[in-house]
């Protein structure tokens, strides 16, 4: 098998399943990589799949049970003489068949139905247990029109607040995240360990619990409805100082040694060494940071008390009320909000693959 | 993926500005302090960012914890000692939540310490094997790649909703079970079974994340050291053990304690999927917290925050002894 | 950097703007956009500001988050806006302005009687008018009126009780193969109803909780009903804590004869439900106690930190005026607060029968909320109890306690409350 495949190397499918890392044969290890990324595929991605689809769907298909794969919705008719759209449904007729017929009104375990193509008939009465409605393929997009609407002027606004925080945190976190570990982890000094324990011991605290002290901190500082009262709280972050060191340190000290010979002097060893080598981890924060920037919620939402500084996060959540959450417009904000998040992954995700391996170092 | 791309050199010229522009200053500051404190220069920064924003917080935290009212400004709020650790502490009998005034705090630590030690241990398991097989040389990596990474930009709402969707009584999962003339079960409404499943979807969501470290850690070891392996005739078992897991070990170090750090502080998907329940059954230390400080009037930040602070001890405890333990094993 | 100087002085321009036209009467207004929210307030606003030219009235739309979390944390930090539409009426009580001075204070102390104690916080029985009640929900309940009309079985009258109701809705759900006789969201609002009913007290006139005889004869009753799979154990057993937690789905799918909710899923009646089967309110069943609906709802509340305290008074005076109200209410196709559009009643356009039939209904039930409600409704540490009602119940179902334990715990639980806020109420 794998020698025909192999001979028609270059084509389709034959090629995707023999081009193999060094070697040629499709050996066990592939077939359990497949068999474990295709049982990921399923359970990891079918959900979010799902999400994306119920994003289309009324409230009315969203509650309805059993769940239906694709957005389904009741279908109305314009039926002369009244003056609302009826709803039709699916009528057993006597003689086995069916017909689609508008119901009027309902009356105990009685429909009065018109014949939407024949209303000169007038009223049919009908046994109302026998009559199923009509539901036709509808793609809900009313709930991505609702969230923009009315908003289509300030929408930009909110793109720009939200691309300000997402790209100034991230490139400030970043720099100094990696300034931070490249200390921790490239020197031995005194309190180095108490430096990293410390940081290290900001990561317990859960988000939920400082909340109210961040805002009275940013709010002495006079910076409550402006952007940069969310950037400056979120940006030293102790575990990208973490992930940072932890890969810093396995980096040989030599280059830094071999560096030093050289007089190249310390911030030089940093950005022109140290920095390049840790692309995969620099890219791993950037993902981390950028994710957790733009879908930020909680900070924003006490900070940014104006509309003109108002996230795009904090714009569309209107899916809220004191009783409820308006599921349709929670999924569809999520798909709107999640898709430059993948762009942006996909883009990312190649760095992590040039890393150390590429400079042949022991 | 062929050679670097032309926007991969852009981007590192662009990268390269700042550095021809801060360079002079770094370089007269290691002049001025010498070699010896450069690393302090560097540290500045973060460190004052994380004095300002992380260790002030948790400072006025404790001003909260030993104060009562609902008041905000430390300054408002009137002095009770130590009535909130009181209140949290008294049991009669500490293996019985029941014998307890805050039973709900005890029940919720014994929830997370079963809670945390499984959903460890399966993350990094599944993170690990997710790892490696996306860094495996496979024609359509970039797509399984994203798609394991996919959950992580979900809110936690969305992923509890989802969940929700397919494990209520009525739910696909049932319908799917009984589409194969299987019994159908209502997975929620079970304490175990709900907590099986709250640790599912929390792995669910949260793996991608352990995932893209590991695979940023496999690449940092070089490659030639595998072309030995293979020279050698070593079995694809032996290199992982003998070869990428000790040059791991660091990454494996950040995911483990991440993921632990992580799983305690879990919150926001159990809370709309179980709210806790069944009972108290899902119910994990973080919602305790949130529970008594932050979801009903009048929000009680003292006792929120005395739990949130003797939370912070084990966890800083803990740290406190792998640090060291792992120094020990470095140095042995 | 340039952008850093951008915003700072747009900023500094915002607040020198904003201070500048305070002085020239113009006043910010918090509401959200759906229910009773800004789009109920325009015409409101359109009225006062065309009796008021030099009066400018800012509607801000903000989410409902914004109302729930970053609201109280405005106001104490002496931030936030003029005025507001709040849900908490208790919580934020020591940040309103009593509005008394600024209007025809004892048409609104008449009109608005019941519900003004839910303003004003730790001191119920004050004459202050700290806020305009927008609309009044209440709780109750839906049932599928074509499940009975296929099992042939009669619906109970008014005055029927909560076991009628029970025994009821298991023959409907037995005779047409639904899942669920009765269903109850979860939530301590709906569940006050119950116990009040069945003669629980829930607060005394100073402000104490009070387990009693009759919160634990509602406890027994629910949980025997989730024993005998009357209830299902979806909401109230598989939550658990202070989640809110509905299943509203149940009712639209017809898997749910009796569905205990409130006046404001009257909407998603109308749009979901629609056509399916006939849906109808029905009289709150009664315990032996009482037949309680609880009742809750909106209200216009004015800040202290307002820095125009005299045109933020007047503009809430003004939206007091009952022909004002009806507008909001009819707008929202919410239940209006003032007592003459209660004693009136309103003619709702553009809804269906149904609709203004159920809202009817919902109406009727007003007059028979006892003063335990009111005073439940009104009482600071309400919240507290309702969270250790629906804990506790949960965790009795479960089998994680017993009822006497459950009523200890949840004493308890409001007396730590109690504690913890600095010992008053």
């Amino acid at each position: 098998m794998a020698d025909i495949a192999e001979k028609q190397a270059g084509a389709g499918l034959s090629r995707l399943f023999t081009l193999r890392r060094g070697h040629n044969r499709f050996d066990i290890a592939d077939w359990l990589t497949y068999g474990f990324l295709v049982l990921g595929l399923l359970v990891l991605f079918l959900p979010v799949l799902w999400v994306v689809l119920s994003s289309f769907k009324t409230n009315a298909n969203l509650q309805e049970f059993p769940p239906t794969v694709l957005p389904y919705a009741m279908e109305t008719v314009d039926v002369a003489g009244y003056d609302r759209p009826l709803t039709l449904f699916n009528v057993k007729t006597e003689d086995g068949g069916e017909k689609q017929l508008a119901l009027i009104r309902r009356v105990g375990r009685i429909a009065q139905m018109v014949d939407p193509a024949d209303p000169e008939a007038g009223k049919l009465q009908v046994n109302a247990a026998e009559i199923t409605p009509v539901k036709k393929l509808h793609f809900a997009v009313e709930n991505y029109s609702r969230l923009l609407s009315g908003k289509e002027n300030t929408i930009l606004r909110y793109v720009y607040n939200s691309l300000f925080i997402t790209i100034v945190a991230t490139i400030i976190t970043v720099v100094m995240n990696s300034m931070a570990a490249f200390a921790l982890s490239k020197y031995r000094f005194r309190g180095s360990n108490l430096a990293l324990f410390g940081i290290l011991s900001m990561l317990m605290i859960p988000a939920t619990v400082i909340m109210v002290p961040i805002y009275l901190i940013v709010s002495k500082l006079g910076l409550v409805g402006n952007l940069w009262g969310v950037i400056l709280p979120t940006v030293a972050t102790p575990t990208g100082v973490f992930l940072l060191r932890q890969y810093m340190l396995t980096i040989p000290d030599e280059l830094i040694e071999a560096a030093r010979m050289d007089h190249a002097s310390e911030w030089r060893i940093f950005w022109r060494i140290i920095l390049p080598l840790s692309t995969p981890a620099l890219a791993v924060v950037a993902i981390f940071s950028i994710l957790s920037r733009w879908n930020d919620f909680l900070l924003p939402l006490l900070i940014l008390n104006k509309r003109e500084v108002y996230t795009l996060q904090l714009a569309l959540t209107s899916f809220q009320t004191q009783y409820e959450i308006h599921y349709d417009l929670l999924l569809s904000m999520t798909t709107l909000t999640a898709l430059p998040l993948a762009i942006v992954f996909i883009f990312l995700q190649r760095y992590i693959t040039t890393g150390i391996a590429s400079t042949g170092i022991k | 993926m062929g050679g670097k791309p032309q926007w991969a050199e852009i981007g590192h010229r662009i990268l390269t500005l700042p550095a021809v522009i801060v360079e002079p200053l770094m370089v007269g500051l290691q002049r001025l302090l010498g070699i010896k404190r450069m690393p302090w220069v560097f540290l500045l920064p973060n460190l004052v960012a994380v004095i300002m924003f992380c260790l002030l917080p948790v400072f006025i935290n404790v001003l909260y914890s030993f104060t009562g009212s609902d008041r905000l400004y430390p300054a408002d709020r009137n002095f009770v000692g130590g009535m909130n650790y009181d209140v949290l502490l008294s049991c009669q009998n500490y293996l019985d939540p029941s014998s307890c005034t805050a039973d709900l705090f005890w029940r919720a630590l014994r929830n997370s310490l079963i809670f945390v030690p499984t959903q460890v241990v399966l993350m990094v398991t599944v993170a690990m094997i997710a790892a490696i097989c996306l860094n495996r040389q496979l024609p359509g990596r970039g797509f399984f790649r994203g798609v394991f990474f996919f959950p992580v930009m979900l809110s936690p709402v969305v992923v509890a909703y989802t969940w929700q969707w397919i494990l209520q009584r009525n739910g696909a999962l049932n319908g799917i079970l009984s589409g194969l003339g299987l019994p159908t079960f209502d997975w929620l409404a079970v304490p175990d079974s709900a907590f099986a499943w709250s640790i599912f979807v929390t792995i669910w969501a949260h793996m991608g994340f352990y995932t893209i470290i590991l695979l940023a850690g496999l690449q940092s070891i070089p490659k030639d050291v595998y072309e030995a392996a293979r020279m050698d005739h070593a079995s694809n078992w032996r290199t992982f053990y003998a070869i990428t897991l000790p040059l791991l070990k660091p990454m494996v170090i950040v995911v483990v304690v991440l993921c632990i750090i992580r799983s305690v502080q879990t919150f926001d998907e159990l809370y709309v999927l179980t709210g806790g329940g069944p009972g108290s059954a899902t119910m994990l230390i973080v919602q305790y917290i949130y529970e008594v400080g932050f979801a009903v009037q009048p929000r009680n930040f003292g006792l929120a925050a005395a739990a949130s602070l003797l939370l912070g001890l084990v966890l800083i405890i803990f740290t406190a002894v792998q640090m060291s333990l792992s120094r020990k094993s470095q140095n042995g | 950097m340039r952008n850093t100087l951008k915003l700072m002085s747009s900023a500094a321009l915002f607040l020198v703007g904003g201070a500048v036209g305070a002085s020239a009467g113009e006043i910010t207004v918090y509401c959200q956009d759906i229910a009773v929210g800004c789009g109920a307030l325009e015409a409101v606003v359109a009225d006062f500001e065309a009796a008021n030219p030099d009066d400018k009235i800012n509607l801000e739309l903000v989410n409902y988050q914004t109302i729930l979390e970053s609201l109280p944390i405005q106001l104490e930090s002496g931030a936030g806006p003029d005025a507001a539409i709040v849900t908490d009426l208790g919580g934020l009580s020591r940040y309103y302005l009593d509005i008394a001075p600024y209007g025809d204070a004892d048409m609104l102390r008449a009109e608005y009687a019941p519900t003004l104690p839910w303003l004003r916080g730790e001191a119920p029985t004050s004459d202050a008018i700290n806020g305009i009640p927008l609309s009044m929900t209440v709780n109750g309940a839906y049932v599928n009126a074509t499940l009975f009309d296929q099992a042939g079985i009669a619906m109970p009258e008014a005055g029927a009780t909560w076991e009628d109701w029970a025994e009821v809705t298991q023959k409907v759900a037995e005779a047409t193969g639904v899942s669920f006789p009765m269903e109850m969201d979860r939530s301590g609002h709906r569940f006050a109803s119950l116990a009040i009913s069945y003669g629980a007290e829930l607060v005394d006139d100073q402000g104490q909780p009070v387990v009693d005889e009759g919160l634990k004869a509602a406890i027994e009753q629910f949980v025997a009903w989730h024993e005998e799979k009357v209830m299902p154990m979806d909401l109230w057993g598989a939550v658990g804590g202070s989640t809110h937690r509905e299943l509203f789905s149940d009712f639209l799918n017809a898997e749910t004869v009796f569905y205990f909710g409130g006046s404001w899923t009257i909407g998603k009646m109308d749009s979901e439900v629609g056509d399916l089967f006939d849906w109808k309110v029905v009289a709150t069943p009664c315990g032996p106690a009482a037949c309680a609906a609880m009742p809750g709802g909106s209200a216009l509340a004015g800040f202290k930190n307002s820095k125009n305290p005299d045109l933020t008074g007047r503009f809430l005076a003004f939206v007091g005026q009952p022909e004002e109200i009806a507008k909001i209410d009819l707008y929202a196709k919410e239940i209006p607060t003032a007592k003459t559009l209660i004693d009136e009643g309103l003619e709702y356009t553009d809804v269906s029968a149904e609709t203004q039939e159920a809202l009817s209904t919902f109406m009727a039930q007003i007059p028979k909320i006892p003063e335990t409600a009111y005073r439940f409704q009104g009482w600071r540490y309400q919240r507290a109890m309702m969270n250790a009602m629906t804990t506790r119940i949960s965790q009795v179902l479960n089998n994680e306690m017993d009822v006497d334990t459950a009523l200890e715990r949840i004493k308890q639980d409001v007396e730590l409350a109690i504690q913890a806020a600095g010992g008053s109420n």
